[in-house]
């Protein structure tokens, strides 16, 4: 039974991952750079909700869809600002830049609302439960792992439909595979990566309030060790592989979990990190990743 | 009227001085050919026609209209289409994923009719309609990247090598589908390294050189020409 606790757990935490996983390997593919800002967009998005609902007393739907818009052009923003003067670049100097807006997002929230962590309000309660015990309390599934793998699925559906029938989904991935081609095509290149930076920070946003519900303490770093593991469950299913972010994020919760509980609690980072690893090693592209080779 | 008056323009990669002054003129309903060697500028021509590439100096100027600074798709959305070098197809979309991109700043009920004009100019794009476009020959990527361009209905299509890398069979292929553009026709100014077909396809031709128009005449004057002969036609 606790085998299947633990497997719960760890399937909404990697749900968590998956999502904000999402994020980084839409950007990646599309803008070729590792956005590292994305982590602190989530904490933003928490923060934006948690203030809507204790603070103005909106209802939480409202609070999530207002984190939503705000981190949407929150994202929009960074895009336009910090990384487009830079699309010439040198990935070297688009990742620093990227470090930057991070520790800006870190700071700015410090400043706006102070380095003490908050105490976030638990959304999925019924009845004053916040799980479901079933087998005689032998399997407890709390709401907020339902709702956050309900989200997930719904997430990949919607995606995988964009991608895959709509215009403007197809655009993303004709950029994504080809930019100058794409141009020649008649795809405004500027328009499809901010709208990928758009649907990536209202992912994060959601991300930041299904694990601030799991994991109640809110503070201006946040996002930052979250986002770190995100983009390793990118890595691990494949950069660039929206079902990779996916799989990477699910199977990253789950040997995270399961490190914790039948390992050590204090070496889960480290096991999860030699599975990457092992991962890179066999397959360097990640689990479904293809490896493009570069053209000289 | 030119449709396509290009004029002195000087093109810079960096600090290189690419393309030093070139200037010519598409007519409506001729194949114009630029021929030249590897490293002339032909396709820095074309990508700076396409708004890819902005000329520091000089203009282009199509249907009397001047394209400077226009983005790349406002360049597609006016009519002009490009085949650009080495196809460059989505590989990882499917065949009518790749001909629905080319109809990108087409209403999307012209897709549908698009399409079945492209099947029918080629094919055996039919056949491997739901196929993704890596798994496709060499000829048959070429044939999709000339379909995939004509999806947006283009006044003026703009082909960048399009024999390159193909079997001997397939150049002559692809030389006859732009014989009959021309014949229904669809304007084209076509780059190629294959001096011998593209002259004889076309009206009218240029030479380029290392930057600079060095000839031009129509297809027939430069094919009987000597420095032609010597320098692309193999003696």
């Amino acid at each position: 039974m606790s085998f299947l606790n633990n497997l719960i757990t760890g399937v909404s935490l990697g749900g968590i991952y998956a999502i904000i996983a999402l994020g980084y390997t839409m950007v990646y593919g599309i803008a070729k750079m590792l956005n590292f800002a994305h982590g602190d967009v989530i904490m933003v998005g928490a923060y934006v909700c948690f203030f809507a609902v204790s603070s103005f007393q909106l209802p939480p739907a409202a609070g999530v869809l207002l984190a939503m818009a705000l981190c949407t052009v929150l994202g929009v923003v960074i895009e336009r600002l910090a990384y487009k003067p830079l699309r010439q670049a040198t990935s070297l100097a688009v990742l620093i830049t990227a470090i930057g807006v991070s520790y800006f997002l870190q700071n700015g929230a410090q400043i706006l609302w102070g380095a003490a962590p908050k105490s976030f309000p638990s959304f999925f309660s019924f009845g004053g439960s916040n799980s479901v015990s079933l087998f005689d309390g032998g399997l407890n599934i709390s709401y907020a792992a339902m709702v956050t793998v309900a989200a997930c699925l719904v997430i990949m559906a919607a995606l995988t439909f964009f991608t895959g029938k709509t215009k403007l989904g197809k655009a993303m991935r004709a950029c994504s595979e080809d930019k100058g081609a794409a141009q020649l095509m008649g795809i405004n290149v500027n328009a499809t990566i901010s709208m990928t930076f758009a649907i990536g920070s209202a992912l994060a946003a959601v991300a930041g309030v299904l694990m601030c519900s799991a994991y109640p303490t809110l503070g201006p770093t946040t996002g930052s060790l979250p986002g770190i593991k995100a983009f390793t469950a990118a890595v691990f299913g494949g950069i660039g592989s929206i079902p990779g972010a996916f799989l990477g994020g699910i199977l990253l919760g789950i040997i995270e979990t399961f490190a914790k509980a039948y390992i050590s609690t204090d070496l889960s980072d480290a096991v999860v990190f030699a599975v990457l690893i092992v991962v890179l090693l066999v397959k360097p592209s990640g689990l479904l990743g293809r490896y493009v080779p570069e053209k000289v | 009227m030119a449709m396509l008056k290009v004029e002195d323009i000087h093109v810079y990669y960096g600090s290189i001085h690419a393309v030093k002054g070139v200037s010519f003129e598409v007519n409506e309903g001729e194949v114009v050919t630029l021929i030249g060697a590897n490293g002339a500028g032909k396709s820095t021509v074309l990508n700076t026609v396409s708004g890819l590439l902005h000329p520091r100096t000089g203009s282009v100027r199509f249907l009397d209209q001047d394209l400077k600074g226009a983005a790349p798709h406002k360049v597609v959305e006016r009519g002009l289409a490009q085949v650009p070098e080495g196809r460059r197809i989505f590989l990882q979309m499917t065949v009518e994923e790749n001909l629905e991109m080319g109809a990108y700043t087409r209403p999307s009920t012209s897709i549908v009719p698009g399409i079945e004009d492209v099947y029918k100019r080629f094919p055996r794009l039919e056949e491997r309609r739901k196929q993704v476009a890596g798994t496709l020959s060499g000829g048959e990527q070429q044939m999709l990247a000339m379909g995939r361009a004509l999806m947006s209905s283009p006044k003026l299509l703009m082909l960048d090598e399009p024999s390159m890398g193909l079997a001997p069979i397939l150049v002559e292929q692809i030389f006859d589908i732009i014989r009959e553009l021309h014949a229904a026709g669809t304007t084209i100014l076509l780059v190629e390294q294959n001096a011998q077909a593209a002259l004889s396809v076309a009206d009218r031709a240029y030479v380029l050189e290392t930057g600079r128009i060095s000839l031009s005449g129509t297809g027939a004057e430069l094919m009987a020409s000597d420095q032609v002969r010597k320098a692309y036609l193999g003696g």
